[in-house]
């Protein structure tokens, strides 16, 4: 194994101070994370594509840069040189796209997004595209068609979704730092799930330009780390206002990683939302969370109790705006211009047959589910019943949220209402996949940032438990405040990062059956195969 | 098959047409209308496209602001009012000339609504027609379809697509009914697009070409018998390119309708196809009401919120109204009455603008524009406008017989030469060899031939009857096969016998 241990788990912030003091070049960095990607990846597929070539060319044109000295060395960004992986959702120029979907397999953007720019005028090597939930639909990353990511705290188990391979290549110490995009919760529910950080800033917060998008007024591109820093230090890379995102806010970005280093959280008015934790949640969940606001407390925080009474519609709302808005999006995947063309067998050759034929083949079944939904939705003499309806739960949802935040500066609840589950457990029961998001969807509502921080392992799986952070629109500085603070806490009460309890995923442990087993490999493309 | 009609005359004794029309007006912005393209019409297909255009997976709209003010300023001068705010909304259906497979349009929130123009019809009656709003939206690709009987894209072998025009700026201008126009109806269709084309036009928010597509009009034409309020089923008659095309489509659609209404059928809702060549119209495609398009809000866009210091700002820029602007050219040009409007009808007022501001004067302007070009047009079966006679050229042969180079008669010819595309006219001219004969030697010639000729005429005028002098400056004319200059040879007559002009 050639890995070297120290650099692929330090934080991204512990890399950029040596990368700026020289102790370690950009160069042996990335190569470390790509040699990490080798040795696990193929247990994880974290990965859709892997971009080595790239990367290590900017690495080496950042370690030149160094070297030379002089003002050019001085205006490199602090992450100058630390790598990241890129949710595949978000379009890159020089390598392939594709969604999760065999309808965009081979599509090179001829455009990069906003914050893949961003990334790139920041000089931080891209390692690859990361494995998701076809167009960012699913909870477990089972919907990808090609094939599904496992948890690297157990590999039969689920890594969350729909980012569960930025969450996942993380998790597994495959890059410091990711990209992924949250439309119901595919950032937050997969830190939590993997024991990582993600945060959703508040919409509009980061450009949306080059996220394929599939609810567009739910969908926002944030960061996922292992540490709060991180994902501050990142989230400053990526935000601020872009002139080709119209609902991209005019604000001037808050200085996040300032709120990071705060360190104290005495006076802050921290609201538990009755209605997301007790019933419906694992008790080591619930317990976990509890011993957070436990430590919260102690160091000077006001525990609130507010009520969220329309969040219980939160859910059915969101799954009429969220599948109506993706069945207009996903209108352009017809085979006419780019992606998959698949041709009728037989009958006419008709430009409505040949678009049936290729949404038939090209899309998976819970795409499919959706845009059926979407469609009917949206339906001449259904719209008001359905779509409007769930248009003026929004707005309830958004005044109880109001209402929340004149009573806390921050609200908590647990992320995500279980651990990881098993991979299969439910993929044929879609209702039970969509309960996962049930904490997590209020926010893309209204609008509002989340964040999710590991919160421990639960007692009886072993598995970690996220605890959320809310925030009002355009406070994201005050999840990171709080979330800097909790988990210094925690990790002081744990004697290190969560992280640290992870399996090694390069020694094989015993009583673990190995993914590197042919037999279970087909198994588990069988499962991926099956919907 | 060629669907029965009525006489004009009969359809208007039995029914009354009630007529509708939506004309969309492409903008003049530099791009398009949610991307940074530029909006250049006739380039090589599919060069002024970006991947928004494109419908690339992940791109996002971008509102153009002088869109906005463009289509502010169209509904002003309509006398519309202006929507405080308003959206944009999708438009979902798929077909290949729409990249998204949605179109971003305005629904129920255009942002502009509910105004008027007066129309002046030939006779100087004044007719108003209602507006219902005024939306913005963007154009579509053009499909061509290869292969196949029809040129439609059933039967087609395949088809080409061209985005270039996808994403220009549209308004899309609706009336309400326009009830009572009775047999004024395919006069006041062509009115009321003149007048549509002339507002954008003096705006300067679009080329207002309508052979390029720039002002596009889709006439609603239904009939009822006389006396009953509710409304006929109506037939959509869809991109109508040109003023006497819309005069024939409602025309025609009124002995259409009326025929059916006679057969004791039901009329189809439907659009139905203009056919220039057979001034006739074609079925298209079946439309009912209840087309679901899947309207909703795009989540892409904030709305559009049009302050009114705003709107007042737009508003201190309109150019002075149509009518306005046609009683100051009336009185500047000194035209009668009756010759102003014989302008207005025969189309030619702009042109005859650009003619004077060319450099001619408004009478010379008037010769040539209704003496010569409108009776060709009518000929050649187009709009004035659209014949192909330059200001320029109008100024150049006129500069010519002015000068005595050419006289009235070769100066028709010369007209006809840049016609049939020979050149320009000082081209023409040395090519056919035209010159008025200015050397009196070889007039003389010919005019003592023409006097030996005629010995009475000459006689005559000796005796002081000078309207006999036509006779021999025909003479005079045909001897020099029209390239004398009739003035000049009047002079040589009188001074050849001796008596006083």
């Amino acid at each position: 194994m050639t890995e070297n241990n120290e650099l692929i788990r330090s934080s991204a912030a512990t890399l950029a101070g040596k990368l700026a003091a020289r102790e370690v070049s950009a160069v042996e960095v990335t190569q470390a994370h790509l040699d990490r990607i080798a040795a696990v990846d193929g247990k994880v597929h974290a990965f859709l594509h892997v971009n080595t070539d790239e990367a290590l060319a900017v690495a080496a044109e950042v370690d030149a840069i160094r070297a030379a000295g002089g003002p050019a060395a001085q205006e490199l960004h602090a992450l100058a040189g630390v790598p990241i992986a890129v949710k595949d959702l978000i379009v890159t120029v020089g390598q392939p796209t594709t969604a999760g979907s065999k309808i965009l397999e081979g599509w090179h953007s001829p455009y990069d997004a906003t914050v893949v720019k961003r990334l790139r005028a920041a000089k931080m090597p891209i390692l690859g595209k990361t494995n998701l939930d076809e167009f960012a639909m699913g909870s477990s990353t089972e919907h990808s068609a090609f094939g599904p990511t496992h948890n690297p705290w157990d590999l039969d188990r689920i890594p969350g979704g729909s980012g569960g391979g930025s969450a996942a290549a993380v998790a597994a110490f495959e890059a410091p730092l990711a990209l992924g995009t949250d439309t119901g919760g595919s950032i937050r529910q997969p830190g939590a799930v993997t024991g990582t950080v993600g945060v959703k800033p508040t919409y509009g917060g980061v450009s949306r330009y080059g996220a394929i998008a599939m609810a567009s007024s739910l969908d926002q591109i944030g960061p996922v780390s292992r540490t709060v820093l991180d994902s501050a230090l990142l989230h400053q890379v990526i935000g601020g206002h872009d002139p080709h995102d119209s609902t991209s806010l005019p604000d001037p970005l808050e200085d996040l990683v300032a709120a990071a280093s705060i360190g104290n959280v005495h006076g802050m008015r921290i609201g538990i939302i009755k209605e997301l934790h007790g019933e419906g949640y694992q008790t080591g969940v619930e317990n976990r969370f509890n011993e957070s606001l436990e430590l919260l407390k102690s160091a000077g925080a006001e525990i609130v109790e507010v009520s969220c009474p329309n969040f219980k519609y939160a859910l059915g709302a969101y799954y009429l705006i969220m599948p109506s808005e993706a069945s207009s999006n996903l209108a352009k995947f017809d085979g006419v211009r780019y992606g998959l063309r698949v041709l009728p067998e037989d009958g006419p050759m008709t430009i409505e047959r040949v678009m049936g034929a290729t949404r038939a083949a090209g899309f998976g079944d819970e795409v499919k589910r959706r845009i059926i939904l979407g469609t009917y939705a949206l339906s001449a003499g259904y719209y008001d019943a359905y779509y409007g309806s769930a248009q003026k739960v929004r707005t309830l949802i958004q005044r109880d949220f109001d209402a929340a935040f004149a009573k806390a500066d921050v609200l908590i609840s647990p992320t995500a209402p279980t651990t990881a589950f098993k991979l299969g457990e439910k993929l044929n029961d879609p209702l039970a996949m969509y309960l996962n998001d049930v904490a997590t969807i209020p926010a893309n509502m209204a609008g509002v940032p989340g964040l999710s921080l590991p919160g421990g392992l639960a007692d009886e799986d072993g598995l970690p438990v996220g605890v959320q952070l809310l925030a009002p629109a355009r406070q994201d500085a005050r999840l990171y405040r709080v979330g800097a603070v909790l988990e210094s806490l925690l990790e002081a009460q744990w004697g290190g990062p969560l992280l640290d309890r992870a399996p090694s995923l390069t020694e094989p442990s015993p009583g673990t059956p190995s993914l590197a087993d042919p037999a279970l490999n087909d198994t588990v493309a069988s499962h991926g195969g099956s919907h | 098959m060629s669907d029965a009609t009525l006489s004009f005359e009969e359809a208007m004794e039995k029914y009354d047409p009630v007529l509708g029309f939506e004309v969309h007006v492409e903008l003049n912005t530099k791009t398009k209308m949610f991307s940074s393209a530029p909006n250049v019409f006739g380039d090589e297909p599919n060069t002024n496209v970006n991947e928004v255009d494109l419908g690339m997976p992940g791109v996002l709209p971008v509102v153009n602001r002088t869109a906005i003010e463009s289509s502010i300023k169209i509904g002003l001068a309509l006398n519309c009012k202006i929507a405080e705010t308003c959206r944009f909304a999708r438009k979902n259906y798929f077909y290949p000339d729409t990249p998204k497979n949605f179109q971003t349009s305005q629904y129920d929130e255009p942002i502009a609504y509910d105004g008027y123009l007066d129309i002046e019809l030939s006779d100087g009656t004044m007719f108003r027609v209602e507006i219902e709003r005024a939306h913005m939206e963007e154009d579509a690709g053009k499909l061509t379809h290869m292969g196949g009987a029809t040129g439609r894209i059933q039967g087609a072998d395949y088809s080409l697509v061209d985005y270039n025009r996808s994403g220009v700026p549209l308004v899309e201008i609706v009336t309400k009914p326009i009830e009572g126009a009775g047999s004024r109806a395919p006069e006041l269709a062509k009115a009321y697009v003149a007048a549509v084309r002339e507002i954008v036009k003096n705006l300067g928010v679009s080329d207002a070409k309508m052979e390029r597509g720039n002002v596009r009009c889709d006439a609603n034409v239904s009939l009822r018998p006389h006396g009953r309020e509710r409304f006929g089923i109506r037939s959509e008659t869809k991109n109508v390119n040109s003023l006497r095309a819309v005069e024939h489509a409602v025309h025609y659609e009124i002995r259409r309708h009326a025929a059916v209404l006679d057969s004791g059928e039901p009329v189809i809702q439907e659009t139905r196809h203009w056919h220039e060549d057979t001034r006739s119209t074609t079925s298209g495609r079946p439309k009912s009401d209840a087309d679901d398009y899947r309207y909703f809000p795009e989540p892409d866009l904030v709305p559009i919120v049009a302050s009114r210091e705003w709107v007042e700002e737009l508003r201190a820029t309109l150019p002075e109204p149509p009518a306005a602007r046609r009683k100051r050219l009336q009185a500047h040009w000194g035209y009668s009455d009756l010759e102003f409007r014989d302008v207005v009808n025969a189309g030619v007022m702009d042109e005859i603008e650009e003619t004077i501001a060319a450099g001619a004067t408004a009478t010379v302007a008037r010769k040539w524009w209704m003496g010569e070009i409108v009776g060709r047009a009518k000929i050649a079966d187009v709009d004035p406008g659209q014949l192909g006679v330059a200001p320029a050229t109008i100024v150049e042969l006129n500069t010519m017989v002015e000068d005595g180079k050419i006289n009235n008669k070769m100066a028709t010819e010369v007209l006809d030469g840049v016609l049939a595309g020979e050149g320009t006219p000082a081209e023409i001219v040395a090519k056919r060899g035209l010159a008025v004969v200015s050397d009196d030697g070889p007039l003389l010639e010919a005019i003592d031939a023409a006097l030996a000729a005629q010995p009475g005429v000459a006689d005559k005028i000796r005796g002081g009857k000078l309207q006999a002098i036509g006779a021999i400056v025909g003479g005079v004319m045909k001897a020099t096969r029209g390239q004398a200059d009739a003035g000049r040879v009047r002079e040589l007559i009188l001074e050849r016998l001796g008596v006083e002009g």
